[in-house]
Order: structure tokens, then sequence, then C-alpha cells
């Protein structure tokens, strides 16, 4: 039996740059194929290349042997080709099952069968397992239940082809299990699956193959058992990596930030800690434990129903983000695109954002300082842009997280609070921020990070606290931190 | 670096950042080639004389705009500022002029600054808080001049906005037009060149990144709104001594014509994107637009039409521009 899916010497430019370059691409029946490469090396304009959003400058598309011409996501669709995106487009007023049929609601003349809508919405969720009730507003549902009901969508539209990007950047780790549950049911009934992934830990679990690209070249396609993890690496990057995770800081001095018995209502109760200057903190726990709801809090952002928070030794009271930096805070927030980032602005006014008022005189912007220090910044981050003006929003995602790491730099802070740091973002600039971590705890600045992540936790973190449902339920010193132990007490 | 394929983009996409230049330009040529009289002198003066007020609060609706908010009350704070002014501003009173002057920019800055408030501490959505305004101001002003407009005013009120300050041939340049001068340096440079303007940018580009970046988000707000509220009290003196009354009846449209304006302009009504410039060739082309048809003896009604699609036209070009970025 031949491939379900051929590509054959893809080749695309955009206004003289070349994307892909003559990529051949192969997907069996049933097979779960996974996509890694850096940002830019041509995965997501693949993607679209097969979903219809793009049409190839040459190259041809082989569906069950036959050449097809995809003009548009419809008639990819059509084909039998879906996808699920990383950011979930979804309407959250809508029901489930409005949503699963909408624009092909089951109906007699003009009036919609609502019932009969209901049922078969009840069996595509059966298909995968999903116990959610259909009547359900979309908004009120978890990230992960809103992405199984995606691929539920899609897999009700009868797709052979499931193309799923970047599945697991917001899922805890139980619910990554349920996923590749799903993903392996999908398997055995014959549906193939590319998954494009930055977490190359996942791969083995759940990808029969991969293809790495690299630059717009198909650089391998291999079984993953022939392959370790540093050899994928390596290819991807096309380059000797050196160990991505730096040698940790040793040289822990005294305590820089201490927090006790912070409670907000409904969130967190008695949280305490401390942190010292040339430690690496981790906060660990499953989505929802409150990590992120007290450093907000700490910052200033959320107020606190209980609690002090010491900065040296003092205790002091932080209403507002302007309090916490002056107290040389600095927090990079979780999703640089809703809280980090102007997007339609430069990567100028971006990074001077925090400082102008250190950039100007009586009021007035100093051009030639704020160009000289965020050019600095640029440059020490290597935030590959054109220049300065660029806007951010057209940026990779490790270049966008770094515009955010420069404007937090540049404030001068002691205190660090990363909140998962390295999502979405590839593995050559994940190891620049782990250098830059690594080097911030050196000179000895305090870092608190919440990641998901548990392997970057596991090597990056000198000590980790580990929460659940809003109440620490442990501390872990370096000899004791594993994934395993740090689940352990995630789980309750 | 500019490679060959670099030059020509970045020649495309400055003619497509000035497309409403084009707009501005190919409107003024079909108009003069219609009617030579446009291009006289007085004609142009004219032009510059309607649209002075227009422009001064398209600035300040370009400003709340850029900020991701939106001020429908303009209107409304020109005429209760104006019918202020009047109330000081009659001959029997005989008030040094500063007192009107400042009487309705105070007006105008204190209801920018219940704006505001409201719109910051009070989480009322500006569209409906600035709605709100719009109509009991003005039922204010109607309250304060007892439904009448207000007459005798001195003369130095008058010369406000109608003092000739010099001539150019036989054509008298009124000083009207130098308020508008003065206020576009003052905003372009408060705009482009202080860490408010940055901060004006920021919090409408993405307001919950700029308030974890360390700025006063309710401060920003609360200012533009006030700032927007004193530029309508100046324009409702100029609009007082202009007319000659106190008239509480005036500007109706006035908030929806410096927002269109705005928005020919190119500020995006989401926040985050704007220039002063470009909002002035919006204002002038929604002036030379309403002088065109004026001497070309169209009927107002059609006028009326013809505006409306121009603003939909211009926008539409500056969104397909936009989209091909």
């Amino acid at each position: 039996m031949g491939a379900i899916l051929e590509a054959k010497g893809i080749t695309k430019s955009f206004t003289g740059i070349r994307v892909l370059n003559n990529v051949d691409f192969e997907l069996q029946r049933g097979e779960i194929h996974a996509i890694v490469g850096e940002n830019g090396a041509g995965k997501s304009t693949l993607m679209k290349i097969l979903m219809g959003e793009y049409r190839p400058d040459s190259g041809e598309i082989l569906l069950d042997g036959k050449p097809e011409q995809i003009h548009s996501p419809a008639q990819a669709l059509e084909l039998g080709i879906a996808m699920v995106h990383q950011e979930l487009n979804y309407m959250p007023y809508m029901s489930v099952a409005d949503y699963m049929y909408l624009g092909r609601e089951p109906r007699t003349w003009f009036f919609l069968k609502k019932n009969a809508k209901l049922e078969l919405t009840r069996k595509q969720l059966e298909n995968i397992r999903l116990e959610v009730d259909p009547n359900i507003k979309m908004g009120e549902l978890s990230v992960s239940d809103i992405q199984m009901i995606e691929i539920a969508k899609v897999v009700s539209y009868g797709s052979k082809i499931v193309i799923l990007d970047e599945p697991t950047s917001s899922l805890s780790e139980t619910e990554v299990d349920r996923l590749f549950e799903i993903l392996n049911l999908l398997k055995a009934s014959g549906v193939s699956v590319i998954y494009i992934s930055h977490r190359l830990e996942e791969l083995n679990r759940i990808a029969d193959k991969v293809t790495i690209l690299r630059d717009g070249d198909m650089v391998l396609t291999e079984k993953l058992i022939n392959l370790k993890r540093e050899d994928i690496v390596n290819k991807m990057v096309g380059r000797e990596i050196e160990e991505i995770f730096p040698e940790m800081n040793k040289a822990i001095d005294d305590v820089l930030l201490a927090v006790k018995g912070l409670t907000r209502e409904g969130e967190f109760e008695n949280i305490s800690f401390d942190v010292r200057r040339g430690e690496i903190v981790g906060l660990a726990g499953l989505v929802g434990a409150g990590r992120t709801e007290i450093v907000t809090a700490i910052f200033g952002e959320k107020k606190l129903d209980a609690g002090e928070v010491f900065v040296k030794g003092k205790s002091v009271k932080i209403k507002n983000s302007r309090q916490a930096v002056r107290k040389k805070i600095a927090f990079v927030s979780e999703d640089r695109k809703l809280f980090g980032l102007n997007l339609i602005g430069s990567v100028k006014d971006n990074i001077a954002l925090v400082i102008l008022r250190q950039l100007s005189r009586y009021g007035l912007l100093d051009r030639g300082k704020i160009n000289k220090r965020t050019g600095t910044m640029m440059e020490k981050l290597q935030i590959k842009a054109r220049s300065v003006e660029q806007l951010v929003e057209s940026l990779s995602g490790g270049n966008q997280q770094k515009v955010v790491l420069a404007k937090w730099l540049l404030t001068e802070p002691e205190i660090f609070i990363m909140d998962e740091p390295t999502r979405g973002i590839d593995v050559g600039a994940k190891s620049e921020v782990y250098k830059l971590m690594n080097s911030l705890a050196r000179e000895g600045k305090a870092i608190i990070l919440i990641s998901s992540e548990l392997p970057e936790v596991v090597r990056l973190c000198n000590r980790v606290i580990v929460l659940h449902e809003g109440k620490i339920t442990g501390e872990l010193e370096r000899d004791e931190i594993t994934q395993e132990s740090i689940m352990l007490l995630a789980s309750g | 670096m500019l490679s060959e394929t670099g030059m020509k983009k970045s020649i495309t996409e400055f003619v497509k950042a000035a497309a409403i230049l084009w707009v501005f330009i190919i409107l003024c040529v079909i108009i003069a080639v219609l009617s030579p009289n446009f291009i006289k002198l007085l004609n142009v003066v004219t032009v510059f004389k309607q649209i002075s007020m227009l422009g001064i609060l398209a600035i300040g609706s370009t400003f709340v705009l850029i900020s991701g908010g939106i001020d429908l009350s303009v209107g409304s704070i020109v005429s209760l500022s104006g019918v202020c002014a009047a109330l000081l501003g009659v001959k029997e009173l005989d008030m040094p002029l500063i007192v009107p002057i400042m009487a309705a920019i105070l007006v105008g800055s204190a209801i920018g600054f219940i704006n505001g408030i409201g719109v910051t501490f009070g989480k009322i959505t500006p569209f409906i808080m600035t709605l709100g305004f719009m109509i009991s101001v003005r039922g204010f002003a109607l309250l304060l001049s007892k439904g009448r407009p207000i007459f005798g005013l001195s003369d130095k009120f008058m010369n406000i906005s109608n003092a000739p300050v010099f001539k150019l041939g036989a054509v008298a340049v009124p000083s009207l037009i130098f308020y508008l001068i003065g206020v576009i340096i003052i905003m372009s440079v408060l705009l482009k060149l202080t860490v408010f303007g940055k901060w004006l940018y920021a919090v409408g580009g993405n307001e919950d990144a700029a308030r974890f970046s360390a700025i006063n988000v309710n401060w920003v707000k609360i200012a533009v709104y006030t700032l927007n509220g004193c530029l309508a009290g100046l324009c409702g003196v100029l609009m007082t001594s202009r007319i000659n009354s106190g008239d509480a009846t005036v500007a109706e449209n006035f908030a929806l014509d410096a927002i269109a304006a705005s928005v020919i302009g190119g500020v995006s009504l989401a926040g985050g994107v704007g220039t002063i410039w470009k909002t002035l060739l919006g204002a002038l082309i929604i002036g030379v637009m309403q002088n065109g048809l004026q001497i070309l003896g169209v009927s107002p009604f059609i006028q009326t039409i013809i505006q409306g699609l121009i603003i939909i036209i211009a926008v539409f070009f500056d969104m397909r521009s936009r989209a091909n970025k």
C-alpha cells in the first residue's frame, strides 16, 4: 500500500527568500509523523501548503497516489486534510454541539434539528472517549478539553490526515497522556497524524517517524527508534550543540525575596518561601495550581488577602507594577503575546518601554540614548530582526521572547520572575535563554522560574517548590529534584 | 543592506503609507479641474478656516483613539464650554478675555476628566461613558443658555477667532487658523517626542502588557480624556467667537466628524496606531470635499451622501494597504 500523502520537491519563496527548498515528505496510513525544526525552518509554510493556504512554486502533492492541487483550506478539508492550530480558534459562547457542527447543522428545510445534533455530538465525543456535556459553552472548558473537541471535530469530518501544531504546549502531564491515548486511537483506526512540536522529549512516546527541517531543507526522515535525542537536536541546529543546559550556579548568598503566608481566596493559601542571590527557584505544579497567580500577586498586579512580602529583609507593600519595578523585581509573564509585548510596536519601543523615563529629559525622549540602549540589548541577546524599528509581531517566537527579556534586563532588576519563559520557542533559542538565566544567577540575581517542562525545571533549579491547588505540597532540595518527585508532590 | 527587492519593497511601502496623501491630491485635482475657483487663494483660506475646529478636535480624538478609547462627547463639550465662554464674554461684564477663555478650557477639561475617571475607576466602557455625557452635557448647555443663543459679545471676544492676523494679497487670514497651527505643533511634540506619547501607543497597542510594564494605565487614560476635553473647550471659545454667539445647539456632529477624520487618517479604532499629520490629511479630505461640493453647487443632501462614501473608500484603501504588510 502506498503512502497516503506524498509531497515531492516542494519549493516556496517569499519576496526572494527561499523558505522551502525541494522538500520531500511522505506520510503512511496510520502513521504518527513528527516534524521538527527551529523557528524559520519552514514547518508552518509546509503545513500551509498542505492546507491549501499557499501554493508551492514547484513540486507536487499526491494523495493516495493521485496528484492533487490544493487550492483552499475548504478543499483540503474535502480531501481529508485538517489542522488543529496551536492557537485554538473557537467561539467561547457557543456550545460544544453548536461548535462541532457549525456550518453543517443537521436540519430539515430551514429548521435545525437540535436533538439530532446533540446525539451526533455525543457519538463523536464517545469516539475519542471524551466525557463532556455537549451543551456546555466552549468558553467554560479547559484548554485541554477544547483541544480534544477540535480533534473530535476534525475526525468527524472524516479527515484521514490530521495536522497538530504544538499540541502539548499548554497541557499538563496528565492531559498530554490523554492526548496521546486519543492519537493512538486515531492511529489504530487508520488516521495519519502530522505532529509538529518543539518538545523533543515527547516524540519517542508518540511518534513513529520524524522529519527534520532546517532552513528550508529536508534534512532527514527517520524512524524514531533509530535516533537519539542529541542526533535530532544536532540535525535541527546544524551544529554540535554542547549541553543545552549550562552548569548550575552554586554560589548562593543571602535572601533577596521572602514571602510569608500569602493568601488569596480561591487561588492560593499560606504560601511561604524565600529566594536567595544566585539561586534559581522553581515553582512547579499542574496547570491551575496557582503559580502564576502567586507571582502576579508578588509583582503587585493582584491583591493579597493576607501575607507579607520582604525584599532584602524589609517588609514591602507592592500595590502595582511600578512599585515592584522600584523594588527591583522583574516579571517575564506567561503569555508574551497577551502580557509581554505590544505586537504593533517596534522592537525599540518594546524594549525601552519600562525605563522610558530614564531615557528622557523633562519628559522629552532622548532618541540617542534610546537607540543606543536598545541597540546594545539587541546585540547582547542576539535578537534577529532587520533593525530596532521592525514590528515585533513579525519576529519568531524565540526572538519575541528575547525582546521581553531585553525589556526587563534594562530595568536592572535583582529579582527575576519568569513564567514559562521558553514556551513555544525552538531548541536553539531555548538554549540561549538558559544561558542568560545562568549568567544572571552567577551575577547574584535571584530567579523564580515557573515552568511546565519538567526537564527544564530539573536541570535549571537549585530548589523546587511544588504546589497543588493553591497550597505548597513540598520543597525539594538539589538532590531530591527529579521529574518523579515533582510529579508526586504536584498531584497532591 | 538593501537588496534590489528590499529597495523596491520600501518604495512600495512608502507609497502605501502615503495612500491617504494620494487620495487627497487626486481629490484636489479633480475638484480643481471641475471648478478653477477651488484653487483661488480666498477659497484655500476658506477651506482652512472651515477645518480649523475639525482639525483641533480630530487631533484630540486621535490621541484618545490611539490610547484605545473613544470620545463621543466632544461636540457637547464644545457646546457647553462655548456657552460658558459666552456668558462670561458679554459686553456688559467687560471681563478680561482670559476669563471666558480659561473658563471654557477648564469646563472642557473637567468634563474630560470625569470621562477619564468613569472609564478607568468606574470601569465604564468608553463608548457608553462618553455617549452618556454627549447627551447630558448638551442638556446642561441648553439649561445654562436657557435654550436661546447668547448674543451681545464684546468686540475683543469676536476677535479671538476672526481677527485678521495678516493678509496674503487681498485675502485676510483669520486668527482661527493659528490656533490650529498652535495645537498641531504642541500636540505633535507631545505625541512623537515625549514619554507620554510612547505610553499612549503602548496602552493602545496592548493595555495588559503596558500595565505589567510599570505604566500607570489609569493615569494615562485620565490624562488623555482630560486633554481631549481641554481641546474641545478651546474649540468652544473659537466656535462662539466665530459665530458671534453662545449657542448650545452647535457642534452636533463634531464628535463623529473628528473620529471620521482620524479614521480616514489611518488611526485604528482598536488603538495603538495613528499620527497627527495623517489625521490632518483626513480632516483636509473632509474639508476639501465639503468645500468642493459646495463650489460645484451640489445639493447639500448629496454632499452628505458623498461624504459618507468617501470615508468608507478612504478607510478601505487604508485597511488594504495595512493588510498587505
